[in-house]
């Protein structure tokens, strides 16, 4: 490598990654002892704490972070804050639009109740649906699947053909079910939906194992005499990560608007309980008179997907020795 | 000389990169003249493949290039990319060293070099299969009737290159460039296809210009060569010149850099340390619910010993089973027969039968990429053994082990919270071999720990093999297709074919007098005779 063009600078990596086609990063033959890469990690770090070091340095992965966490205390928090309840009526204002003169900062919908209340109850319910289905299926499921495939054979086949019964079950039967066994309540939603996504998680997860258990590095750890439990959460699933984070990001909103289907037929909260599904699908039959009752509540969900997605992607990154 | 037809003149490739440019071909220059022979020599990362892509115009787009490149007095770094496509295939074609990746695995071979024909010679239908009936018949196809309408997969390796070899003959070029043509193939398909490339450059009078890391391929192949490093040319000139009387020192290094002593024998009388009867291996073909399953035989009954201090070399080609009986003598695999391990029957023991003597058998595998996980730092990867083995130990104790193991195998110790990837490809062989050594193991299965390498990279490693060994008194299983590493590190030699032995005597014997056709032939191939100097 020719150093008067190559800067090295402060963090930069020695041999960063070329794109395809390019050359090998030139080696000297000479410096098998002493090569010492500039800007390495610094002394006794973890995956995680190397990580959360390469996410901070992502601006725009940080700043989604900030925006998250700054929209789920508002979440929290702000009902208490507001001078109206869920459910409460403003019988002198039907369906006005955001003003700053009687307390219904983003107004109020067609009952008279106040919107950006409604909004904030709702991000409750979206947010912890999707956060507890989300990581449901995730744990599940990259377990599940990450067993699944490093057993493999017999074992395998059973695990899967189990995940294949249960797609083949309708959701919306297995969501009648559990209602008329244990009767209406919140908890049947996340349990549902989680019982539903993890099963994707599980095959993504399966096909890495399947591709990563016959590296050498697994090998490598077999002589080691490194026991099964260690081999498949040490070595199979920090190296999966990838794909999963990516596929979390994309389970979050699915889920939130699997929870407004099922809110829509009736089956999930109800009234005067709302979440960001059923508020969006109450603002699409508003649209033309009140658009405010649309603009709201798919804002704030949108703002929350794009925050995740970017997030999702700094983590693939930060969790990824190799991008630096 | 005659007029040359390529020239290469202070040719230059940057690459933009987003962490600043990189300049991967500096000022290079070199000509090749009509039917003659050049070969472009260098280790990875010299520059050489960079070089040949450029003379296609088959770069990147973030790579700048300036200089010239004249073909036939053409500057072809200015032609319009329409004339170049013209070029390329019909005066200039290309073949590359991964026979298994550069078809596409959809379509017939037929229709591939067709393809070619249609594009270049406007030749259809009939004419056209009957050319490619040709030219697989030139190529050494046998029953090019049949094999034109195989996929890919049905070829073996050299076939496979054979194809491609006919894909590049197809537009008749004056010019061919060969990128590794052989580095994938086993030495005896080598030889073959150097053969075929010989015969069909006096048949067709056609330039080659022929890349390759292997000097001893470049003695025997090429008329003029030239020599690469960081990208520039180091030395150039006739093939018998610069072998002979190298004036660069790189050049003397990277001839010198042949495996080279004999290892020292052990005593007599150490006992037997590992030993197998009848060793057998199959993996499952086709499983079937009812009727018998279908196996394939990887190895067929094999019989060996090693004793204490001793190293036994396995050769054999690909799918030898030279790997698969490695795996299966340290129970990594599934085996039938009698495995002892200092007099103990090993074969039958489980997972956690098998647990304790891990850290007394231990295995450095041949892809230094590979072997080491990229999500781990290298001390973790190296001290894992230790957390199994000895849970006693605690954080401190362990580290201090782990720097012992790197300083053991010549690695800076600070480097311990790196992660693999920013090591090449010498430097992590090392870690993978650390990581065993640090359980002081008593036999060490090396599965090819020196094929990935450059040979001066090589040549270290094998040094550090046999110093180890010497210090802690180590036995080695060593498994190569490579017969100089084999020689320069065996006591015995055990020569495989598809499963089976054929040949096993000691390392003086099998190299002086082999008695079997096969191992002639592959010593042959190895042109070995060139250490001999």
């Amino acid at each position: 490598m020719t150093s008067d063009t190559k800067p090295y600078s402060g963090e930069q990596a020695q041999g960063a990654p070329l794109p395809a086609g390019g050359p090998n990063p030139p080696r000297s033959p000479e410096p098998e002892a002493d090569v010492a890469p500039v800007g390495a990690a610094p002394i006794g770090e973890s995956l995680a704490k190397d990580a959360w070091r390469r996410l901070s340095q992502n601006r725009a992965a940080m700043l989604s972070l900030g925006l998250l966490i700054a929209i789920i205390v508002v979440c929290i928090v702000g009902p208490w804050l507001l001078p109206w309840g869920l459910a409460e009526v403003d019988w002198n204002a039907f369906g006005t639009g955001p003003t700053l003169e009687n307390a219904h900062y983003l107004g109020t919908d067609a009952n008279g109740r106040d919107l950006l209340t409604r909004v904030l109850y709702g991000g409750r319910v979206s947010l912890s649906v999707a956060l507890v289905a989300s990581f449901v299926s995730l744990v599940i499921g990259v377990l599940y699947g990450a067993i699944s495939g490093y057993l493999g054979g017999r074992v395998d086949n059973y695990m899967m053909r189990f995940v294949d019964i249960m797609y083949s079950l309708p959701f919306m039967f297995l969501v009648i079910l559990l209602m008329v066994v244990f009767g209406r309540n919140i908890f049947l939603i996340y349990a549902a939906i989680g019982a539903v996504e993890w099963l994707d998680m599980a095959r993504i997860v399966r096909g890495q194992t399947l591709a990563l258990k016959r590296r050498e590095f697994i090998e490598a750890a077999h002589a080691l005499g490194v026991r099964d439990t260690k081999i498949v959460t040490r070595h199979l699933i920090p190296n999966a990560i990838g794909p999963v984070i990516i596929y979390v990001t994309l389970t979050v909103p699915k889920v939130i608007l699997l929870e407004s289907f099922l809110s829509f037929l009736g089956l999930g909260v109800q009234e005067p309980l709302t979440s960001w599904g059923v508020l969006i699908s109450e603002g699409v039959d508003m649209m033309e008179s009140a658009p405010w009752m649309l603009l709201v509540p798919s804002i704030f969900l949108a703002l929350t997907l794009f925050c995740l997605n970017f997030l999702g992607d700094g983590l693939r990154d930060a969790l990824d020795p190799r991008t630096r | 000389m005659t007029q040359s037809l390529l020239e290469i003149d202070k040719l230059s490739v940057t690459f933009q990169l987003p962490n600043g440019p990189v300049t991967a071909v500096k000022d290079v220059s070199f000509s090749i003249a009509e039917g003659e022979t050049l070969a472009l020599v260098g280790e990875s990362g010299s520059g050489k493949s960079v070089t040949s892509t450029a003379a296609m115009r088959l770069l990147p787009e973030l790579a700048e290039t300036s200089g010239a490149i004249r073909f036939n007095g053409e500057n072809l770094l200015e032609v319009t990319p329409k004339r170049m496509r013209r070029v390329r295939g019909n005066d200039i074609s290309m073949i590359f060293q991964e026979p298994m990746t550069s078809l596409n695995p959809l379509h017939r071979i037929g229709r591939q070099i067709g393809e070619v024909l249609i594009r270049h010679k406007q030749l259809k239908g009939k004419a056209n299969r009957q050319r490619v009936l040709e030219l697989l018949n030139q190529v050494g196809i046998p029953e090019p009737e049949r094999r034109i309408d195989s996929y890919p997969y049905e070829l073996s390796g050299g076939q496979r290159q054979r194809v491609m070899i006919a894909m590049a003959l197809a537009g008749e070029p004056k010019l061919l460039i060969a990128d590794e043509p052989t580095t994938a193939l086993d030495v005896t398909v080598q030889a073959q296809i150097l053969e075929l490339l010989k015969s069909l450059q006096a048949k067709y009078g056609m330039a080659i210009l022929f890349i390759t890391h292997d000097l001893s391929i470049v003695r025997h192949f090429a008329d003029h060569v030239a020599v690469m490093r960081y990208g520039e040319v180091v030395e150039s000139g006739r093939t018998l010149d610069v072998f002979d009387n190298p004036q660069h020192e790189y050049t003397r290094m990277l001839l010198d850099a042949i495996p080279r002593g004999r290892k020292e024998p052990a005593p007599a009388d150490s006992p037997v340390l590992l030993s197998g009867q009848d060793v057998k291996v199959r993996f499952a073909l086709k499983k079937r619910l009812f009727g018998k399953n279908e196996y394939f035989e990887a190895v067929r009954g094999i019989d060996l010993s090693i004793r204490r201090g001793q190293t036994l070399g396995i050769v054999g080609e690909s799918g030898s089973g030279k790997s698969t009986l490695g795996r299966a003598l340290l129970r990594l695999l599934k085996s039938e027969g009698e495995i002892r391990f200092e007099e103990a029957d090993i074969s039958g023991l489980d997972k956690s039968g098998m647990r304790p003597l891990r850290s007394r058998l231990q295995v450095v595998f041949q892809d230094p990429f590979g072997s080491l996980s990229p999500r781990m730092t290298v001390g973790d990867i190296i001290s894992e053994g230790l957390k199994v083995h000895h849970p006693e130990l605690n954080r401190r104790q362990r580290e201090a082990e782990v720097i012992a193991a790197l300083e053991e195998v010549a690695l800076d110790p600070s480097m311990r919270n790196r992660y693999p990837h920013e090591f090449s490809g010498g430097q992590r062989q090392r870690i993978a071999i650390a990581r065993a050594l640090i359980l002081k193991p008593e036999l060490l299965l090396l599965d090819e720990p020196t094929s990935a390498l450059d040979r001066s990279v090589q040549v270290r490693v094998i040094d550090l093999l046999r110093d180890l060994q010497k210090k802690h008194g180590l036995t080695y299983l060593f498994i190569s297709h490579d017969l100089s590493v084999v020689r320069a590190l065996s006591d015995d030699v055990l020569v495989m074919k598809e499963g089976r032995v054929i040949e096993q005597g000691s390392t003086e014997m099998i190299f002086s007098q082999p008695k079997e056709a096969y191992t002639q032939a592959l010593l042959k191939a190895a042109f070995l005779e060139s250490e001999a100097a």
